[in-house]
């Protein structure tokens, strides 16, 4: 066809102009036949039927109708959705959330889990690891060695242990995250600087000489991307390391995403007899490329019979004597090793919200069908096909997951944002994570997908709707079928919602272990950095306590920091496996396994720990002062009972000649290795009162806004007291709830349309004199009624789901069903009180 | 029932086609004019609905068989005048072909006797 939309109003305008004048001239005819003329241009209309259809049937011989009738749907859909703005934006927000979500933990699990490493044949990478109690373990210098000599399968293998050292020189000192690597290190990971060289043999001799390979990102920060870095000197922890090479921009290390820089390992590969050394001892990791043509099933035979038979050049002492073999894994399945269960876990959960998502805007769409009825019922009668109709309301749902969608890439983007930000940096190819354009095709297939899906319901229920009934009693707009699916929907949802809550907690276990949650202080707003000392300086206790007493003073001085303090150990860390020391009081003979923390005053009202008898630590409890304690509930009750334990003399540690302590407060419970508890207790002592100044403490800083915002500004603070001093293990104890958050909007979308739908029934209760009571009363007992069936029904099939469920449905969520009753209390209480306020005369007129 | 229109075009339209294009072989005509001139010249036997001529009339159009433009009638009336193009007039004559090879064919199958003799 030519120019198909030019003259398309042209040619309707000539199709009504020439249907008016074939009417006037059949009346015309009727007339010269003798018809009355009042009666003839009627009878003429009627012997010609519907004029609609035929302007319709004509115009469907014109070609490029379908195009124009998706247009048309598209305005009229648009139309619609804008004159109902709440609904709309009620219904795409709840998309958008669920989008949102899934789009952003679809991004992580798809980067981190099923893209290749960004290295050439990923596949033929390997971690090798010594064997501790059936779990992986460091393996030593000199079992590197023997590997790398007896091997048969690796075309290159590499040991590598973190390094972190400071980089002094012109501009502002600056800590380094850095590796100490062998040279086959990167040729294992297949990857060579771009500019100068790799480490060689000879880099790795014992007290070789110090050099060192740039990141490209370092590079540019630093040195300004200056290619005559090669060669030249920098100064790192007060040794010359002379620059040989520059990895390539986008170099990722997934073994060590935040290394920057890399020097080569330089262990002494004689003295093999001696087995009190560094060479000896767990701490390094190991990475190998296999040779091509070499499976993994050959590699793992191959290192296992080395492990099993021993060669006299390479004598093993007891704890590296490789019983137990290796283990051995590819490096992607490695290094996602502890993230993989969490990201699939929480996969599965965003995906639970989208479904919930859908059957929320299925229900809208429901609710809000039926109150359109009468608006389909019109073009039924005037003949507008039941697929057309269809097709309508299918192009209106689109359009809604279409704006859902679109509002989803932006939740999608704000969540890979805030995930990227959350995720502890080690995360492996964390900086990958994106809405690149796999996620994009993702998001737009799931989009479709759900405006199919949740525009199918109620467009067939909407074109199956009694012609009749409908134009008859358009007004009555709540008939029974309708309901039964509404509350079938609303029940199902609330099911869905508590399957979705009762598993969250079991599926957010390992992400909030993560994120060390956890009852007993208040995670919410609470940042976490872990500042070590390193230099010869600190190795005077009071040059220690004062930097860190210093360090903090600088902290509490931003005023984004509502309250900050330090303790030795933090709890749900590694930290806590250092901490355990046998306590013993003088009245009693027993001795417990204690976690000794030496935290300053302030520590107990910075984490909300409660106060349970006595004083917490003061100011006042200095050096010169008595030594004090403050022991946990806990403890107090396993060695008193319920003797009052104030005053009681304690010692920590076994040394008899170490300080007695005074208990003088006893503090509630704090979950110290895992959420699931434990049995180990604490006692907490100021660090002038400690026998030992610790090397290492943990901030703890609660922020009044944004905690993890907060971090570079607090780093920067103790950094302005002393520069050289390592700050790792940055973390955010917040806490997610976009489940409930969506269950909730959710809900109260439904309940509100079903409310708004029975306004006028309402109008007519309060005309004959019900009172507002009454009819809240009867608004929030359907409501309330539905949540409690789909409640019921969500507890059952999560208690079948698992057994793991229940037992952490008792200890989690029985808040979170309270909470999900509370909100539907107010869902319904908010639209029907809005309701009772209505002028019964307006509402009846509105109809 | 009003909605059952469509399938009666199906229905008819093979043969309405070839009516249309039999009529204005005549000489051009309005929409009205033709389906009154099938009524007259069939005995009052065809009844053309006008749900299936204007939907007939634009797809002939379409394929460019026939082509129409406004006038004004001898009574002063603004009217759509349909007229048969050379490519009308082509289909026209392969249509009757076929509409004699039709008849013919039901014929045989109507009158089976007659048939049979022959083979």
């Amino acid at each position: 066809m030519k120019r198909p939309f030019a003259d398309r109003e042209q040619r309707k305008q000539d199709l009504n102009d020439e249907i008016a004048s074939h009417l006037r001239l059949a009346a015309q005819d009727r007339r010269e036949r003798g018809e009355p003329p009042e009666r003839a241009l009627e009878s003429a209309r009627r012997e010609m039927g519907n004029e609609n259809l035929i302007r319709e049937a004509a115009a469907d011989q014109w070609g490029w109708r379908w195009l124009e009738q998706l247009l048309q749907d598209m305005r009229y859909g648009a139309r619609t959705l804008r004159r109902k703005a709440g609904f709309t934006g009620v219904a795409a927000l709840t998309l958008a959330l669920g989008i949102g979500a899934t789009t952003a933990i679809f991004s992580a699990v798809n980067t981190t889990l099923f893209e290749p490493l960004p290295y050439p044949h990923p596949e033929r990478i390997l971690m090798i690891w010594d064997t501790f109690q059936g779990a992986r373990s460091d393996v030593t210098f000199h079992t590197y060695r023997e590997i790398a000599a007896r091997n048969r399968s690796f075309a290159a293998l590499g040991i590598f242990e973190p390094w972190q050292p400071a980089l002094l020189g012109r501009a502002e000192p600056e800590r380094l995250d850095g590796q100490s690597v062998s040279y086959g290190y990167f040729s294992a990971l297949g990857v060579s600087p771009a500019l100068g060289r790799g480490f060689e043999p000879a880099d790795n001799a014992f007290h070789g000489p110090n050099v060192a390979i740039l990141s490209h990102g370092l590079w540019q920060r630093r040195f300004g991307g200056d290619a005559s870095i090669v060669g030249r000197q920098v100064t790192l922890d007060g040794d010359a390391y002379t620059i040989v090479g520059v990895m390539p921009r986008g170099f990722e290390d997934v073994l060590a995403p935040t290394t920057e820089i890399w020097s080569p390992e330089q262990y002494d590969q004689g003295h093999i007899n001696d087995t009190d050394t560094a060479e000896w001892g767990h701490h390094l990791r190991m990475v190998a490329r296999l040779k091509p043509g070499v499976s993994f099933a050959q590699a793992n035979a191959d290192i296992a019979a080395i492990a099993g038979a021993p060669v006299p050049e390479f004598p093993r002492p007891r704890w590296a004597a490789l019983k137990f073999g290796f283990i051995v894994d590819s490096l992607q399945d490695d290094v996602t090793r502890a993230i993989r269960p969490a990201l699939l876990a929480v996969l599965g959960a965003v995906m639970l919200v989208l479904l919930i998502a859908c059957v929320n805007v299925t229900n809208l769409l429901l609710a809000r069908g039926a109150l359109r009825r009468p608006e389909f019922a019109m073009p039924a009668a005037l003949g507008a096909g039941r697929t057309r109709m269809l097709r309508q309301l299918l192009t209106e749902s689109l359009l809604l997951a279409a704006i859902g969608g679109a509002l989803g890439i932006v939740v999608a983007e704000l969540g890979v944002q805030a995930l990227v930000a959350l995720s502890p940096p080690e995360l492996p190819r964390v900086g990958a994570i994106g809405l690149d354009r796999n996620v994009l095709l993702f998001t737009i297939a799931v989009t479709t997908l759900i405006g199919l899906a949740v525009g199918l319901v109620p467009a067939v229920h909407a074109s199956h709707s009694d012609l009749q009934t409908d134009l008859k009693q358009g007004s009555r707009q709540s008939s029974g079928s309708h309901q039964l699916t509404r509350r079938a929907l609303v029940v199902a949802e609330v099911g869905l919602a508590m399957v979705l809550l009762a598993s969250a907690g079991l599926l957010f276990r390992s992400l909030t272990r993560l994120f060390a949650v956890d009852p007993g202080f208040d995670a919410s707003h609470l940042l976490t950095l872990q500042v070590q000392t390193s230099g010869h300086a600190f190795d005077n206790p009071d040059v220690t306590r004062r930097f860190f007493h210093r360090a903090l003073e600088e902290v509490r001085r931003n005023p984004a920091v509502e309250s900050a303090a330090l303790t030795s150990l933090l709890p749900l860390t590694d930290d806590t496996q250092f901490g355990l020391y046998g306590t013993s009081f003088q009245k009693t003979d027993r001795s417990y396994d204690t976690f000794r923390y030496v935290v300053v005053p302030g520590y107990f009202e910075t984490m909300r720990i409660p106060l349970r008898r006595g004083r917490y630590l003061e100011d006042r409890d200095a050096a010169a002062a008595p030594h004090v304690t403050v022991i946990s509930e806990s403890l107090a009750k396993k060695a008193f009972g319920d003797e009052d334990p104030l005053g009681q003399l304690m010692r920590i540690g076994g040394f008899p000649n170490w300080p007695l302590y005074t208990v003088v407060g006893v503090v509630a419970d704090v979950s110290q290795v895992s959420l699931s508890g434990g049995n180990a207790v604490a006692a907490y002592i100021t660090p002038e009162q400690s026998w030992f100044a610790d090397q290492a403490m943990s901030l703890v800083v609660r922020a009044r806004g944004d905690a993890a915002a907060l971090a570079p500004e607090i780093r920067s603070a103790v950094w302005s007291v002393n520069k050289d001093q390592p700050i790792v293990r940055v973390a955010t104890m917040e806490r997610l709830l976009a489940a409930l958050v969506l269950a909730a909007v959710g809900i109260y979308g439904v309940l509100a349309g079903s409310v708004a739908e029975r306004t006028r029934e309402i109008g007519v209760r309060v005309a004959l004199g019900a009172s507002r009571g009454d009819i809240l009363a009867m608004v929030m007992r359907q409501g309330m009624t539905l949540t409690v069936i789909g409640a019921l029904i969500g507890l059952a099939a999560a208690a079948a789901a698992s057994r793991a469920l229940v037992t952490l449905l008792f200890g989690v969520s029985r808040l979170d069903v309270l909470l999900l009753l509370g909100v539907s209390a107010i869902s319904c209480w908010v639209p029907a009180r809005r309701a009772a306020q209505v002028d019964p005369a307006i509402t009846l007129r509105s109809e | 029932m009003k909605k059952r229109y469509q399938d009666r075009i199906e229905l008819l339209q093979g043969t309405l086609d070839l009516l249309i294009l039999q009529t204005l072989r005549w000489g051009p005509r309005h929409g009205y004019g033709i389906s009154e001139a099938i009524r007259a010249h069939s005995g009052d036997t065809l009844q053309v609905d006008t749900g299936s001529l204007y939907p007939a009339l634009h797809r002939l159009e379409r394929q460019s068989w026939i082509a129409a433009e406004w006038k004004t009638s001898e009574n002063n009336q603004r009217v759509r005048v349909y007229r048969l193009t050379a490519a009308g007039r082509k289909q026209l004559h392969s249509e009757r072909s076929r509409w004699a090879l039709l008849c013919d064919a039901m014929a045989g199958v109507l009158e089976p006797a007659k048939k049979a003799g022959e083979a």
